[in-house]
């Protein structure tokens, strides 16, 4: 106080700048701390499953992932890149290195590595279980730093906590959920944010980073295919609306050379950039590129603008006509592939459904409903349009690419319900700059009033936009309390969303689904933990050679947990397997024998859910066996199996149905079950019916075990009878 | 078929053999013409698959010099399943009565007929001429209960049999004898008879036989009902980690298969669920596991994760942990699973009057009624301790590792300990001692902190120096 007194004009000036800089350290300490809260509450509103049931790995797809893994650590990567897998696809085996995406499990294997080498003993599973979670804290960082580049920080930390809790986004990356998606939205955000930085910059080290960014993203998921389709796209409108640039040439040939060339090195992807119909457009924007590129050096050296114009005209019409022969003769000559089934069904909703069975039976594949945008966006699908309109109203190279990303992204959300997971950043950062710009513009609004003088020392330019909107605006009434309210209602828009996203992520998709929870009587918890017991009796208790069949659904978790080898599982490479298996599941006991005696078939697992309810059953998925096995083998017919068009399971079922081997191994001494009280024998709860034929006779196949809840059910495939 | 005729016919050429060899090396024994045994009593409880002999022996001393031990011998089928021995003597008579522990050794005989297994029991005091003593023995075998027939269906009753001699092997003259087998049901099929023998309820009784010389045998098999759980841990391997910081972790591998008669043909759920009186009745799904009182952070996993099916009952003396293997366990299907806990130090850890540290911990399998074919507990020391030794009532083998665990920089020193054949009775305190510094229960702390420190000086530092070429 003392010194205050003796010296006030020193410490007037000494106090001025310290304060100046204790705001913007104060600021940047805010922002890390905001930063590090949203890393923080990314990776714990994701632990739901591990504390309601345990560390595990969830699902089908991440079962197979978790096992490969599990082989990377143990045998190291050259092993695991020459992998010849015999245990499933019997009697074909798989080429693992050479059919899957190793991003994920390097990954979690370099993590495991890292954590080995730091003393930190962990078990490989843990590692697994956590990798999404961990990927998922990175991606609101990337959010964070996108939301930046394209708005302000305000922006990005909005984006950034949006994303952290945004149900599309945690739908995909629990923990436990072990899949491709955990590191490819990672990925792809930082691909993009990379490239955006990169087209701004026009900086090559950017666009290095960004193809780096796109060979990561290749190594992980096939969806780098939007990426290889979307960059082009934005580069096409960029040059369209005429805003060709050296930058953006700088960093789409950078890039594109770059980021082709590294991922060829994958080698599930190999030549396909120069090779596959998907990626020609990546290749013809290449090309119109240079072409541009030529045009405006000519420009530069003619000097006449007639001559340019039909110069121009010549080089346009020959480039085009060029590049479309090219394009022809390629795809009549077979050179480049036509696209793919899965790229088709993405343009066309129905395309799926009435050429690719295989790719429609997946309820993943289904198109989106309504009610599924509002149970993943919530608020921030009324928040997209009015993010629109800010990024229209503000129109860069940066918020023309995020306008394009959501809108494509958006309409293939629409097609497929996985692929609102591809949508959720782009929507999340375009809700972001709805609400930061909004409340931005109100809050100024307040502090403008209060204090005026002021206002010139707060940098940027929303506060010089603000304040000359605030001498507007001082004309209006109650504009201070309109303001308040409308703040009052952005939070309250907010909080709800915060629940919302607790709510969904604690309820819908926190459940691993291989351990099903439900209320018993009095309320307490009953687990059916039927799968595990069953695929840990097939890898106890039979043979270590045995081959199991099952519908391609139970292939990636038989093998990981029950060790054994499988006829076809969830890679579905080959639809001709996947459809004798779908015929022999369908015939008469004695044709299926046949069929199954030709496999090697050992055991036969089947998943039922007529004792427990359980309504996600092989019986219900049973017209999707008969349909993939019809389509390859045209005994197989689908009104065999229906009465009047119903799939029906009781008395009033067709005698072909009643019959089948799926039907015989489901209800195998059902008919001698009680399963509800004052319901007759044989009532199958899963579907509400007493079954048609309660007196199943097998003949060439035993009951081998079944699960305590009758969930799962094996059988043995008993040796040839000796002929007399 | 083939295994089984040869077993017999190896039983009756090694009875010849013994025959032969009874009479040709009967002089060269000096002590077994010293010593004598008056009474013999044996009762042989074949209610579980763990068979208990108790052996209720009274013993003069015939000869001229005291006899400072007496051999207990045991036929060659017998010793390698035989798990334990122990031998008491009984002095003073009814109610004051005592019993004092004797030392078993196994003992090797020079001219032992026929691969006879021996056991050397030294007497208290040497018996002096003429006088006799009352020994108590209690012998375990395991894995003798043959199942016949050896597959059975799900609705069949498990049958076994137990071959043993109905007089009593020894390399002494027995001058009366009588043994009782107790069968766990009415259920006998049948059994060999050596006049006198009779059954009554659950029990058969040989004798009683007077007078037989050394070496007498006459092979008995009594074939009866046994449905008891015939679980066989093939492997345990357990892991005692030592904190200073509070706590001590079990982690116990058990690899457990159903030993009694294999499986055949189909399970039937329905029968299993509805008729669970007839069915499955050698099948087991229940598990009991002994631990320590104030046990916490018990789990029940295996390779694919958790499992749901397990009580916790904590008790001041011990706790039980009821559990279930995933799936019923018939005979010949096997299990694996970890069973982990932890336990408060001051109960277990202590400091020796030298100095050094030791743990005092149960020896064993904590499952009931289990046979351990083979044990192994690792006990992890802390990092930095020296000289472990281990003291254990029986032989066991030894050996150190290292193994390393969080943080862990020269890694902690593993005594272990490796038995096979264990029985319940095996679950006896044994002691590890170790020498340690409480200073380096430090180093992983100090670990940490310095690493977050120098996170937080980089941090520091980066927000300070301008690391900029041009000044902007």
């Amino acid at each position: 106080m003392v010194t205050k007194k003796t010296s006030p004009d020193l410490l007037n000036s000494f106090s001025f700048k310290s304060l100046k800089l204790k705001t913007k350290q104060q600021e940047l300490l805010i922002r890390v701390s905001i930063l590090g809260l949203v890393y923080v509450l990314a990776f714990i509103a994701r632990l739901f499953s591990v504390l309601r049931y345990e560390s595990m790995i969830h699902e089908f797809d991440p079962y197979f992932n978790y096992r490969t893994t599990l082989f990377l650590t143990e045998k190291g990567f050259y092993e695991f890149w020459n992998w010849f897998d015999s245990e499933s696809w019997y009697p074909l085996g798989r080429i693992i290195g050479g059919t899957l995406y190793p991003g994920l499990m390097v990954t979690a294997a370099l993590i495991y590595w890292a954590l080995r080498f730091l003393r930190f003993f962990v078990h490989i599973r843990e590692v697994c279980v956590l990798t999404a979670p961990f990927f998922a804290s990175n991606t609101t960082i990337v959010a964070y730093f996108f939301g930046k580049e394209i708005w302000d920080t305000g922006a990005g930390l909005v984006a950034a906590a949006l994303i952290a809790i945004c149900p599309g986004y945690i739908s995909r990356s629990v923990a436990g959920s072990y899949d491709n998606e955990a590191v490819a939205i990672f990925a792809l955000l930082l691909t993009f944010y990379l490239f955006v930085k990169a087209v701004k910059t026009g900086s090559l080290s950017w666009a290095l980073g960004s193809a780096f960014g796109y060979f990561y993203m290749v190594s992980a998921w096939g969806g780098y295919v939007f990426i290889i389709n979307l960059i082009p796209l934005y580069v096409l409108v960029l040059l369209i609306t005429g805003r060709y640039s050296m930058r953006l040439y700088v960093a789409y040939n950078c890039m594109y050379i770059l980021g082709m060339l590294l991922a060829m090195q994958i080698r599930f992807v190999g030549f396909q950039h120069v090779q596959s119909g998907e990626h020609m457009g990546a290749m013809g924007v290449f090309l119109l590129m240079q072409v541009f590129y030529f045009l405006d050096w000519v420009k530069y050296k003619l000097n006449d603008t007639k001559l340019f114009q039909t110069f121009l005209k010549i080089t346009v019409t020959s480039a085009v006509l060029v590049g479309g022969i090219a394009l022809g003769v390629g795809t009549a000559s077979g050179y480049i592939s036509p696209w793919t089934g899965r790229f088709y069904s993405l343009l066309d909703p129905t395309y799926a459904k009435d050429h690719i069975p295989i790719i429609a039976s997946v309820s993943e594949h289904q198109p989106t409903a309504w009610s599924s945008f509002m149970f993943d966006y919530h608020i921030l699908l009324f928040l997209f349009p009015a993010g629109l309109y800010f990024c229209f109203k503000r129109l860069s190279d940066a918020t023309i690419f995020i306008v394009m990303y959501g809108l494509t992204s958006l309409y293939f959300a629409g097609v497929m319900v996985r692929l609102i997971l591809v949508a959720t950043p782009a929507v999340c950062l375009i809700s972001a700059i709805a609400v930061s710009a909004t409340v931005k513009n109100l809050t100024s609004l307040l502090r403008t009033k209060q204090k005026i003088p002021q206002a010139g020392s707060t940098k940027g330019v929303g506060s010089s936009k603000s304040s000359s909107k605030v001498t507007l605006d001082q004309s209006q009434p109650f504009q201070k309390n309109g303001a308040i309210a409308l703040l009052v209602g952005v939070f309250y828009l907010l909080s709800r969303y915060a629940i919302h996203c607790t709510w969904v992520t604690s309820e819908a998709y926190s459940s691993p689904s291989i351990v099903l929870a439900a209320r018993g009587a009095h309320g307490n918890r009953i687990i059916f933990d039927d799968y595990r017991e069953a695929y840990y009796w097939l890898r106890q208790n039979t043979p270590t050679d045995a081959k199991v069949m099952s519908w391609w659904d139970y292939g990636y978790q038989i093998t990981a947990m029950g060790n054994r080898t499988v006829i076809v599982d969830n890679n579905t490479w080959n639809n001709t397997h996947i459809a004798t298996v779908g015929r022999a599941m369908s015939s008469y006991e004695d044709e299926a024998y046949d069929i199954m005696r030709s496999l090697d078939v050992n055991y036969v697992l089947v998943v039922f859910g007529g004792v427990t309810g359980y309504s996600s059953d092989d019986i219900n998925k049973f017209l999707w066996m008969v349909r993939i096995g019809g389509g390859v083998y045209p005994v197989i017919k689908e009104p065999d199996y229906l009465v009047n068009g119903e799939f029906r399971v009781d008395k009033g079922a067709s005698p072909k149905m009643l019959n089948c081997l799926m039907y015989k191994l489901c209800y195998y001494r059902f008919g001698e079950l009680v399963t509800e009280y004052g319901k007759p024998t044989g009532y199958d709860r899963a579907r509400g019916v007493e079954i048609g034929n309660k007196d199943v006779k097998l003949e060439h196949l035993e009951e081998a075990y079944t699960t305590s809840n009758w969930i799962v059910r094996i059988y043995r495939v008993k040796p040839p009878t000796n002929r007399l | 078929m083939a295994a089984k005729v040869s077993d017999e016919m190896a039983a009756r050429i090694w009875i010849f053999v013994v025959a032969v060899a009874l009479s040709l090396s009967l002089p060269s024994f000096a002590s077994s013409q010293d010593l004598q045994i008056v009474n013999a009593e044996r009762r042989i409880d074949l209610s579980s698959h763990i068979v208990k002999a108790f052996l209720t022996l009274k013993v003069e001393n015939i000869g001229k010099n005291p006899a400072a031990d007496m051999l207990l011998a045991f036929p060659p089928t017998q010793i390698k399943h035989l798990s334990m021995v122990q031998a008491l003597a009984v002095t003073g008579k009814k109610k004051k009565k005592a019993y004092l522990p004797l030392d078993v050794k196994p003992s090797e005989q020079p001219d032992a007929p026929n691969d006879t297994g021996y056991f050397l029991v030294t007497f208290a005091t040497p018996l002096t001429p003429g006088e006799t003593v009352t020994l108590e023995v209690l012998y375990i075998l395991t894995h003798s209960l043959e199942p016949f027939p050896m597959e059975i269906a799900q609705s069949e009753a498990q049958l076994v049999y137990y071959r043993d001699s109905a007089v009593i092997l020894s390399p002494y003259r027995i001058k009366q004898q009588t043994t009782y087998f107790k069968t766990p049901s009415t259920r006998v099929e049948s059994f060999t008879s050596v006049e006198p023998a009779n059954r009554a309820g659950k029990e058969i009784k040989y004798g009683p036989y007077d007078d037989r010389a050394p070496y007498s045998y006459a092979p008995v098999i009594v074939h009866f009902e046994n449905n008891s759980p015939f679980a066989v841990v093939e492997e345990l391997v357990r892991e005692i980690e030592i904190s200073h910081w509070g706590s001590i972790q079990i982690t116990e591998n058990y690899r457990l298969t159903h030993g009694g008669a294999r499986h055949k043909g189909v399970f039937s759920r329905v029968d299993y669920q509805s008729r669970r009186s007839i069915s499955g009745s050698s099948s087991f799904n229940g598990l009991l596991a002994v631990l320590p009182p104030r046990v916490n952070s018990v789990y029940y996993r295996d390779d694919i994760g958790n499992i749901s099916t397990s009580h916790l009952r904590t008790g001041y003396k011990k706790s039980e942990l009821e559990f279930e293997p995933r799936y019923p366990l018939f005979g010949g299907w096997r299990a694996t699973f970890i069973i982990g806990y932890r336990v408060p130090l001051e109960d277990y850890l202590f400091e020796a009057p030298d100095g050094r540290r030791y743990l005092n911990f149960t020896f064993g399998c904590p499952l009931v009624e289990t046979i351990v074919n083979k044990l192994t507990i690792k006990v992890v020391l802390p990092e930095g301790s020296k000289d472990p030794s281990a003291v254990l009532p029986f032989t066991v083998n030894q050996d150190l590792q290292v193994k390393y665990s969080y943080l862990d920089i020269v890694g902690r020193t593993v005594v272990v300990l490796q038995k096979d054949n264990v029985v319940p009775t095996h679950n006896v305190p044994f002691q590890v001692y170790y020498t340690f510094k409480p200073i380096y229960m430090l180093a992983e702390p100090f670990m940490l902190v310095s690493a977050f420190f120098f996170v937080f000086v980089a941090s520091l530092a980066y927000v300070h120096i301008d690391l900029n070429i041009v000044k902007k």
